[in-house]
């Protein structure tokens, strides 16, 4: 299933302050790198809700990047520490969900650190590669298996337990 | 304290004036010292011109062996064979190939290198973990009224300056201070003795041994005092060719761990201080009418 | 009320430039804007040459009319760059400017990749981006902020002078903040000036003369700042002022305390003097030092570290009364407009290349100090001397010392080359004594510069080409016996040089301010990797930084001589001016703003916004966003359970809608 032409897409979240006009940067700099990153502009890493980043899975990511400001230097003052928290969050979901660390990074890129955007883009790319495409579909299908341990079509008809049908069905 | 010792070829040989010095003065300051069974040459500066791979093997081979002989830190007084052996530390841990090379060759003789020996400096131990303030309270006879020009030579400061100062190391000079020696400011304390280049091509090395005699006299010093068997060997032995070409310059060299043992107390027969070509003048504390002070 | 809807009434306009070669040169841009005009509510879709230009923004225009377009795209340069001048063109045209939106395929794109086939696909997957997303935009409306006028100059060298006086005199107030005692920074301690050889004292002394008088400036010396809260036309700061003891409307400066006090003579390293010579805890910083008051060092004043001492002092200042020891450090809030730093640079510490022998050798000094013994009111009244007091018969003076240097810093510290060579002359003139300069370039590229490099030449300068390797004291031939010895390979002769002298001069650089990241983390900015604060622009706004509102001017921006330094601070000035005088200025409207319906009154996004812009309505159990307080960082945004906050410009369906435009193409 692995296409010998797949190429990873990466979405970026940049923050304007920072990661974004670090990349500018990179870009007055003439600097090289990988293009498999596509960047979508935020005023500040603390706009970016964690929807987006599986959002973004679910639209056909195989990775998401987000960059901020180092921490105590954001714009407005305190929005990457509030970034980092939901982070750390996320990234505990994720890893429930088997998707690997490698696949959604947070970034701390400071407006003179062109040279670090570069950096970054290429070494995620390249870890990203290595893993493969994220394969939602693949995975969905794994996650339905263990919801349903016996993994029987049979299960599925058996009717619903009498207290069961009391309750409100949930889709 | 309990160190693995590698004294290298010339500790054994032409510098055995310092192994000589530098054992009682050890044991006088309560480290223990175990020798390493079956260590090699290190394949001095010599080897890793001509072969990089190979060399790194047969100094590997003592690391390997001093891994093997326990956890403690390996004691290696000889300039090249410290220079060497932190040298095949950086290569292994640097240059795949090399790593690979090592690896398999020792492997060969079931010995193995796991990065996780220390290779230090008497001057090191003696400052850093010893320290100055034990080591004054072992002084009995302070060298007062000597005056010592400090020379470290270049292999224990370039390419890597591991406990000194690169420019203007100042360990040997505190420790000749605590001592009770008047230490001379000598800036050329790190420049070339001539190194191999005294037999192979005179002119150029004798003549930068002869630069650095003759400030060392100039700077009024009674004694130079060195860390290297090769600096020791080209400063003492030479003096008469040099005065041949250049000049007079005529002062003793010695070890510094000669002169810890003098001022220790220790006899000076035992400190091999007979084994030099230039006698050391003697100690001022030793003329019978002055009193020693601690 | 929805105007916007992802089909039927959209017309999209797209546009992508070509940037000359910048662009073109790797993108296909007519592929792209064929790929985007298939695309459902493109009306039109165009490449062009450059779309910044006057025909460029034109084009956009007419096409709004003729096309009737309510959604304009534009994939250029990065919209840090030209946002506004889009925004602008596309509100000239009729439309309201926030229907516009930027793709970023030059900064981002053309210029960071290689690969033609690779990079028109990311051009075009980023404009699709952009397509979709502009759908959702609305009109928005930008907030006035209005502008307090008054200004905040923070540091008291020429710089911190100049934008001083230049506000002050358009008739605005100032208040200028300088930690040391006195103001003047570094010129102060100049002798001359390159090139003119100008006195410095003589150019500078008036300026400072015309803070301590104008009305319109209030001048604070032996304070600093402490916090800066606010934004743009609204900053709180709060500002120490330090106690000197010394009551200063009262002082006159006859210095009589000074002679009076009990410490016989100077015994601390004078830092006017670069510890060349010693004050007493009560001092006056130098002669001409602006406030002309003196001040008590409280680390070495007898009476303000044990309360023990005779306090002559105050005696000799019977009639007056000016020193008071019962002061306190006083903690002063002002609210000021627009904030000018401009804190200057600190000298590179020349003892970190010890070759060269700083510290070692006595008659080793820095160009500052031997600036100090050429002055005439400096500790040897002007006359040049070696530590033992004999004039030099030859100085050698290195130049490049702790710049353009891998191991210690890369930049090269500009002004260095020229003053080493004025004071070269300066030598020349005071003694007789032989010259030479070790130089790797000789760096003279303002207006009179290179004809100053002639005339040091003409009067017997003598310059080395080479990095001097070290300065030695030891002596390989009679004529070398007491004397420094350079050793240096002379690259133009093609031979390695030992000479001998007297004094060695080495041109230590300029480095950022050791605070610099302390100091720019309280204003907001940004420090570049160099460690100098980060203008805007390197190029076309050198005097800006990324917070509104804050400027830079002088050496803490980078090193440069006092003409670029003057020049800076009345731009710095005149931005602040333009800000001021306009009274207001235009807030972005990228605010966040809450759904009252959907709020549920949880309370999860007030502690979240650094501004305190969100309150709670306690009767109505909901929560408020005060538009005027709120920056649009989005905080608050992300972090409402029941999504009902969202952010104009940055709205949910925005951002999705991005999300699946840049994944869809494949």
């Amino acid at each position: 299933m692995s296409d010998l032409n797949w190429q990873p897409r990466i979405v970026a979240f940049f923050c304007n302050w920072c990661t974004y006009t670090a990349a500018d940067l990179a870009g007055v700099s003439r600097l090289k790198y990988a293009p498999n990153v596509r960047v979508i502009r935020l005023m500040c890493s603390g706009r970016v809700d964690p929807q987006f980043i599986l959002d973004a899975l679910a639209q056909g990511a195989d990775g998401v990047l987000i960059g901020g400001c180092h921490l105590g230097d954001c714009h407005y003052g305190e929005g990457n520490y509030k970034t980092i928290r939901r982070f750390q969050l996320l990234q505990r979901l994720l890893r429930d969900m088997g998707i690997e660390d490698q696949r959604v990074r947070l970034e701390w890129i400071s407006a003179s650190e062109g040279e670090r955007v570069k950096t970054v883009i290429n070494s995620m790319v390249e870890q990203v590669r290595a893993l493969g495409p994220l394969n939602l579909p693949q995975r969905r299908e794994g996650w339905d298996r263990e919801m349903t341990p016996h993994n029987e079509p049979a299960a599925k008809t058996q009717p619903a337990p009498q207290r069961a049908q009391a309750e409100v069905a949930h889709a | 304290m309990k160190y693995s010792y590698f004294p290298g070829c010339s500790l054994k040989g032409l510098g055995r004036s310092y192994e000589e010095s530098l054992l009682p003065v050890m044991k006088h300051l309560g480290v223990e010292l175990a020798e390493l069974d079956d260590w090699n040459c290190c394949g001095a500066t010599a080897y890793m011109s001509v072969d990089e791979g190979k060399a790194a093997v047969l100094a590997a081979r003592n690391l390997a062996i001093a891994e093997k002989a326990g956890p403690e830190d390996l004691m290696t007084p000889c300039s090249a064979c410290y220079l060497v052996l932190n040298k095949t530390q950086h290569n292994i841990a640097d240059y795949p190939e090399i790593n690979d090379t090592v690896r398999r060759a020792l492997g060969s003789a079931k010995l193995a290198y796991n990065g996780t020996v220390k290779v230090r400096h008497p001057l090191d131990m003696l400052i850093n973990d010893i320290g100055l303030d034990v080591i004054k309270e072992k002084v009995v006879r302070p060298l007062k009224g000597l005056k010592v020009a400090p020379y470290y030579g270049c292999q224990v400061v370039r390419p890597y300056a591991t406990f000194d100062d690169a420019w203007n190391p100042t360990t040997m000079d505190r420790l000749l201070a605590t001592l009770g020696a008047e230490v001379v400011p000598y800036p050329l304390k790190t420049k070339c003795c001539g190194g191999s280049l005294t037999g192979t091509v005179p002119e150029a090395g004798l003549r930068l041994t002869y630069i650095l005699l003759k400030e060392a006299v100039r700077r009024g010093a009674d004694v130079i005092a060195t860390v290297c068997p090769l600096c020791q060997f080209n400063l003492d032995a030479y003096q008469d060719q040099i005065e041949r070409r250049w000049g007079p310059a005529r002062i003793a060299t010695v070890y510094f761990s000669q002169l810890m043992g003098l001022a220790f107390g220790l006899a000076p027969e035992q400190l091999g201080l007979k084994r030099n070509f230039i006698p050391m003048k003697p100690l001022p504390a030793q003329q019978p009418a002055q009193k020693t002070t601690v | 009320m929805n105007t916007n809807h992802s089909n039927g009434d959209v017309r999209i306009g797209f546009y992508i430039c070509h940037c000359g070669h910048n662009i073109a040169g790797m993108v296909d841009c007519a592929a792209v804007a064929q790929f985007i005009s298939k695309l459902p509510g493109v009306a039109v879709s165009r490449d062009y040459k450059y779309m910044c230009s006057d025909p460029g923004q034109e084009l956009i225009q007419q096409d709004i009319r003729e096309h009737k377009l309510n959604r304009v795209v534009v994939a250029s340069c990065s919209p840090l760059l030209h946002e506004h001048t889009f925004r602008t063109a596309v509100a000239a045209g009729g439309l309201n400017p926030y229907f516009f939106q930027m793709v970023n395929i030059r900064e981002h794109d053309s210029w960071v990749h290689t690969d033609r086939a690779e990079a028109t696909a990311k051009a075009k997957s980023l404009a699709h981006a952009a397509v979709s997303r502009v759908r959702f935009h609305r009109a928005l409306e930008t907030t006035r902020v209005p502008i307090n006028p008054d200004v905040l100059v923070v540091g008291g060298g020429i710089a911190g002078i100049h934008a001083a006086l230049t506000v002050a005199n358009s008739g605005k107030k100032v208040f200028l903040v300088e930690r040391n005692p006195s103001i003047g920074g570094h010129m102060a301690q100049f002798d001359k000036t390159f090139p003119t050889l100008d006195c410095a004292a003589c150019i500078l002394t008036p300026k400072m003369s015309a803070v301590r008088a104008h009305d319109n400036i209030t001048l604070w010396t032996y304070s600093e700042i402490v916090k800066v809260s606010g934004y743009v036309g609204n900053y709180t700061v709060t500002v120490k002022r330090k106690p000197r003891y010394v009551n200063e409307e009262l002082c006159v400066g006859c210095l009589e305390c000074i002679n009076a006090c009990v410490f016989k003579e100077g015994k601390f390293p004078d830092d006017f003097n670069v510890g060349l010579s010693k004050r007493k805890p009560i001092y006056i910083p130098f002669a001409q030092a602006v406030p002309p008051v003196v001040v008590v060092d409280p680390e070495r004043c007898l009476q303000v570290r044990t309360g023990k001492c005779k306090k002559t002092c105050l005696e000799a200042c019977a009639d007056r009364k000016a020193i008071d020891f019962t002061q306190k450090e006083e903690l002063v809030e002002i609210k000021v407009g627009n904030i000018i730093v401009a804190t200057g640079f600190k000298l590179f510490d020349a003892k970190r290349i010890p070759e060269y022998g700083y510290g070692l050798y006595p008659n080793v000094v820095t160009a500052i100090e031997l600036e100090r013994l050429v002055n005439s009111s400096g500790p040897t009244a002007g006359e040049i001397v070696l530590r033992d007091g004999q004039p030099p018969k030859s100085v050698g003076m290195i130049l490049c010392v702790g710049s353009r240097d891998m191991k210690t810093n890369r930049w090269c510290s500009r002004t260095c080359c020229m003053h080493s060579m004025k004071l070269a002359q300066l030598v020349r003139e005071h003694t007789d004594a032989d010259v030479t300069v070790f130089y790797m370039d000789v760096r003279a590229p303002g207006k009179g510069y290179e004809e100053f490099y002639d005339k040091s030449l003409k009067e017997g300068i003598q310059f080395v080409r080479g990095r001097v390797a070290e300065v030695t004291d030891w002596a390989m031939a009679p004529e070398e016996e007491g004397k420094l010895v350079i050793r240096v390979e002379d690259t133009l002769a093609g031979f390695v040089r030992r000479i001998p002298v007297d004094m060695i001069v080495l041109a230590a650089g300029m480095e950022p301010q050791a605070d610099a990241q302390a100091v720019r983390r309280m204003f907001n900015m940004s420090c570049g990797t160099e460690g100098w604060f980060l203008e805007k622009h390197p190029k076309l706004a050198p005097v800006s930084t990324f917070t509104d509102g804050v400027f830079i001017a002088g050496c803490c921006q980078g090193p440069k001589d006092i003409p670029d330094t003057v020049a800076q601070a009345g731009a710095a000035a005149a931005e602040a001016m333009a800000l001021a005088d306009k009274g207001f200025i235009e807030q972005e409207p990228n605010t966040a703003y809450i759904v009252e319906a959907d709020c549920s009154g949880c309370k999860s996004c007030l502690p979240l916004c650094p501004y305190t812009a969100i309150l709670f309505d306690d009767a109505q159990q909901k929560a408020r966003i005060n538009q005027a307080l709120c920056k649009g960082c989005g905080t608050c945004v992300a972090a409402c359970p029941s999504g009902s906050i969202n952010q104009n410009l940055f709205e949910d369906e925005e951002i999705f809608s991005e999300i699946e435009g840049v994944l869809a193409y494949v």
